[in-house]
């Protein structure tokens, strides 16, 4: 692997799940069979030491994007490249190379640890599992590992209940390192956390990444913590990407009308002074369309408030519309009026 | 426009929940008072385990005691609410005070079609015969922006996504154009756009329609755009209590700049102001000031002596030694 | 800045950094699920009639007046008098010492039964449950085979095939009981394989048998020890009901329920011969059933009250 080449590497990735019909349905008459468009084509790459941000509402498919890229779900087409190979199609006995490197922080800090194993057990799992250490270094590395993460070593000997909420994400994330990955996923990792105890957790991310040079590809349907964490972005909408951009330049000058929509819609602490929901005319109207039968043409148009004719026929492709920005959208393709 | 100029709508005072455990007396919410006006929104912020939302369950009589047990005032319209009979408070409740819930497919019975359930509601309260009721029911669903309410009445609750279903929650609840309604995380669990969508609804009913709203959260963004006047919560207790323009540009408590200060904001990164340590429990609570021992500011006298909620400046009260230092 | 002092005047931790002290460790919690227990009256009785039970088995030679298989001890058909207790059998044996051998049997029975159904049946709830499919479908239909049959057909066809002796019928009674184990792991089985911890230890590259064993398998334990201790008096009667019909541990051999049946015929005129072995039997039996209970409202808070 080259210094240039990304450490992650998604190309067209789909995901469909089906649509479970009613038994009677199928005898009526062969209709095609119906899927959910989860994932429906997503191209990005993830370099070396860099957070690239996912963001989107529910049902955009930022989630399952996550899983697919660690192999946790099956992808129905496309490739995903990590470290240059190929592991798409890897079958399960030869990914546990893979599965070193490249781990996962959930959301859920009160269900991602095992009620019956202690804080030490999970961390040292890993590090056992692929051989890392053995014996007394075991024990070593597990303390080295929640100092890392800020917990004294005596959390060790612990069960998950005896934690709170913020302690458990600090485990989980431990877990997460234990193997030395040079890729976490982490799937909303924050977003079950208390205010103040998610600053604490963000923070920890940030000094992790420096100090360990790891790669994160942060999921998030919080554009402040995305905001906060990325590099770079990408705006998911209906199981495609809308958008991906430097963060700065996402968040100072958003192309599509989608991202408009949502950084207009985030409720950011002002003074008090105006509200923005007084001003009903910059929120987006509507609703998601449904994603098992998607609009033809561009799937945010029934929504969006710049559309034109060609949005209902044709599907825009992600494009770069400035150095390191790519838009899905008619408007920057032909001199359209941005 | 005067908010609260005349009568306040809800008086609440000295508001406070206990409960009897096998550890002893837990005190959830300890010594509560606010008040809120005609078309004025007041909001209620903390994190979790603060006591908000016991404190608006207890205003309506919606915790079980015992083991729970409510004291203080709460005057709606002049009548106390704590000290009212049953058939009273249930007139009241779904027809004077409207309350949503995070979670509107748990408020909503699933074998019913979402008309007839508004439909049931309403005639409880609103002496009219069904057609009229019906033509209300069709009416509300438009105003909350529900598209093609005729069709849309005659669906279950499952056919409605959770924005809609939020909508559906508020229809029900503005139906018997109540004068206060209690919002408790409304939109905790729906996304960013059809969030705006919610509270730009519940801005509209305040303003347009002069309802009171308590809106709870711990979302302090949607705290500093929806509401007029903002208490913080720190375990059962109000530590500050301000208009809003006053608790964003200048918070007095510890606590209040602290949570301010984690929020990552849009603009700039740079390191996240973080409180450390969490919450204490209700069973672990320390001595003196409930915050000491995560405050960065604290002095001696923190530890020994809780501080009183008391005028900073006028209408800007807080609860804190080293802000107002008496 | 001085570190404060909680309320109970420890330090209070800010950072929560360092846990506090092992008033939290396993042996409180040990402590804590003992007082839940103790509170359940009936369920202390069951323990306590249940280690009564173990430690007359164990002793039973020390204990017992008689040799319980010595005919002519006592005047045959005796009622409870000084000399025994329990009074004799027709052939002059001392029942109370009979009693306190069967017990042997019964615990030994039942006990043993339980725990080889215990291990097969979990084993195959945890496979089927986990790796679903083809396996799955099958498992279970032959699990719904052996529960078609009453447990007691079931172990009587056994012992008419494999022949007399305890080892048979312990695993005649053994057979009965793997379909509710196999059963009960499933279904928890299938809920606790959602679980983020489950999917976290694959992604982690955790091979698919220890995850069975070392993280589903502990979380999957609790309901499975109550099935344990509830099945043990279901194993027990079955004991008695084969050894009833003379299909048990073939006489001298003490057992309960042939002594039952053995007393049948003199039902009228000595009573005593079968009704106490069936008093001792339901005190067994409904001892164990509130230790089970009690185990199970202890190990399980979702579901008292």
């Amino acid at each position: 692997m080259t210094p240039t080449t990304p450490l992650l590497e998604v190309r067209d990735l789909v995901k469909h799940f089906p649509v479970r019909r009613h038994p009677l349905a199928a005898l009526r008459r062969a209709a095609p069979a119906r899927v959910v468009h989860a994932v429906d084509g997503v191209t990005f790459e993830v370099a070396a030491g860099e957070t690239l941000g996912l963001v989107g509402e529910s049902g955009c498919g930022k989630t399952t994007t996550g899983r697919l890229v660690l192999r946790a779900i099956e992808p129905t087409r496309g490739h995903i490249v990590f470290e240059g190979e190929d592991i798409t199609s890897l079958p399960a006995g030869r990914l546990l190379p893979f599965r070193r490197k490249a781990q996962i922080v959930f959301q859920d800090p009160y269900s991602s640890l095992n009620p019956r194993m202690t804080v030490g057990a999970m961390v040292a799992e890993p590090i056992r599992v692929h051989r890392i250490a053995a014996g007394a270094e075991v024990e070593a590395r597990v303390r080295s590992l929640l100092d890392m993460v800020g917990l004294s070593a005596e959390y060790a000997r612990r069960y998950p209940h005896e934690l709170s909420g913020g302690q458990r994400q600090r485990v989980g994330i431990a877990r997460a390192l234990a193997a030395g990955p040079r890729l976490v996923v982490a799937d909303e990792a924050v977003s079950a956390l208390d205010v103040s105890v998610r600053a604490q957790i963000l923070n920890l991310f940030v000094e992790l990444r420096e100090r360990l040079g790891l790669a994160y590809l942060f999921v998030s349907h919080d554009l402040g913590v995305i905001r906060f964490v990325s590099h770079r972005v990408a705006v998911m909408y209906l199981g495609r990407l809308a958008e991906v951009a430097p963060a700065s330049a996402l968040f100072k000058q958003p192309l599509h009308p989608y991202t408009q929509a949502l950084l207009a819609a985030i409720p950011a602490v002002g003074d008090g002074s105006t509200s923005i929901f007084d001003n009903p005319a910059r929120l987006l109207e509507g609703e998601l369309p449904n994603p098992i039968d998607l609009p033809r043409g561009c799937r945010f148009a029934s929504r969006c408030p710049h559309r034109m004719s060609q949005c209902e026929e044709v599907e825009p492709a992600l494009r770069e519309a400035a150095p390191g920005h790519a838009v899905a959208c008619h408007l920057y393709t032909e001199g359209g009026t941005p | 426009m005067a908010h609260g100029a005349a009568d306040p709508v809800l008086d609440v005072r000295g508001l406070t929940v206990e409960f009897s455990t096998e550890g002893g007396v837990l005190r959830a919410v300890d010594d509560v008072s606010f008040e809120i006006g005609r078309g004025e929104i007041v909001g209620l912020v903390g994190e979790s385990g603060a006591g908000k939302s016991l404190t608006s369950e207890a205003i309506l009589r919606l915790i079980r005691c015992p083991p729970g047990r409510v004291r203080g005032e709460v005057r709606f319209r002049g009548q106390n609410l704590l000290t009212l009979g049953e058939r009273a408070l249930a007139d009241i409740r779904g027809k004077d005070i409207a309350m949503i819930f995070q979670n509107p497919g748990a408020s909503l019975n699933p074998v019913f079609r979402v008309g007839e359930q508004m439909l049931e509601a309403m005639a409880v309260h609103v002496p009219e015969r069904r057609a009229a009721l019906r033509r209300r029911v069709l009416e509300i669903l438009g105003r909350v922006g529900i598209p093609s309410p005729g069709t849309r009445a005659r669906d279950y609750p499952h056919q409605f996504s959770g924005g809609m279903a939020q909508r559906v929650m508020i229809g029900m609840g503005i139906s018997c154009m109540p004068s206060l309604l209690i919002a408790d995380e409304p939109t905790t669990a729906l996304d960013v756009t059809i969030q705006a969508q919610v509270l730009a609804l519940i801005r509209r009913l305040a303003r347009e329609l002069g309802v009171a709203v308590l809106l709870v959260s711990h979302d302090l963004g949607i705290i500093s755009q929806m509401c007029h006047r903002v208490l913080v919560m720190y375990a059962g207790r109000v530590v500050e209590q301000a208009s809003v323009e006053a608790i964003f540009r200048a918070p007095a408590h510890p606590y209040t700049q602290g949570l301010i200060a984690c929020l990552p904001r849009l603009e700039g990164t740079g390191k996240l102001g973080a409180i450390g340590g969490a919450m204490p429990g209700l069973a672990a609570l320390p001595p003196g000031c409930r915050f000491h021992p995560r405050c960065p500011v604290s002095e001696p006298r923190c530890r020994v002596e809780a501080p009183p909620l008391g005028p900073l400046r006028p209408e800007h009260q807080v609860a804190c030694h080293v802000a107002r230092p008496s | 800045m001085a570190r404060p002092l909680g309320a109970d005047g420890r330090p209070f931790d800010p950072d929560g950094l360092t846990p506090e002290p092992a008033a939290l460790g396993s042996r409180a919690a040990l402590h804590r699920w003992w007082r839940r227990f103790a509170r359940n009256r009936g369920a202390v009785f069951g323990l306590a009639v249940f280690l009564t039970m173990v430690a007359m088995a164990i002793f039973a030679p020390l204990i017992s007046p008689y040799d319980p298989l010595a005919q002519g001890v006592g005047t045959p058909m005796a009622s409870p008098n000084t000399a025994h207790w329990a009074g004799t059998d027709s052939f002059g044996r001392d029942i109370l010492s009979r009693i306190i051998f069967g017990s042997r049997v019964a615990l030994i029975v039942g006990i043993a039964s339980v725990l080889l159904a215990m291990v097969v049946g979990v084993t195959l709830g945890l496979v089927s449950g986990y790796y679903g499919g083809l396996v799955d479908v099958v498992i279970m239909r032959i699990m719904d085979g052996l529960f078609a049959f009453p447990i007691i057909i079931l172990a009587i066809a056994m012992m008419a095939v494999m022949g007399f002796g305890v080892r048979n019928v312990i695993i005649a009674v053994a057979v009965g009981f793997i379909a509710p184990f196999a059963r009960v792991t499933r279904g928890d089985v299938l809920a606790v394989k959602e679980e983020p911890y489950i999917e976290a230890a694959r992604l982690a590259g955790v091979s698919s048998l220890a995850i069975i064993f070392r993280h589903v398998l502990p979380n999957v334990l609790a309901p499975i020890i109550v099935q344990g201790a509830l099945r043990v008096s279901g194993a027990i009667i079955t004991e008695s009901g084969l050894s009833f019909l003379g299909l048990g541990p073939p006489p001298p051999t003490p057992a309960w329920g042939r002594m039952i049946a053995e007393g049948q015929t003199f039902i009228v005129m000595a009573p005593h011969i079968a009704t106490i072995p069936g008093i001792a039997l339901m005190i067994a039996i409904v001892a164990l059933n509130l230790l089970g209970d009690g185990l199970r409202d202890t190990l399980d808070p979702r579901m008292r009250r």
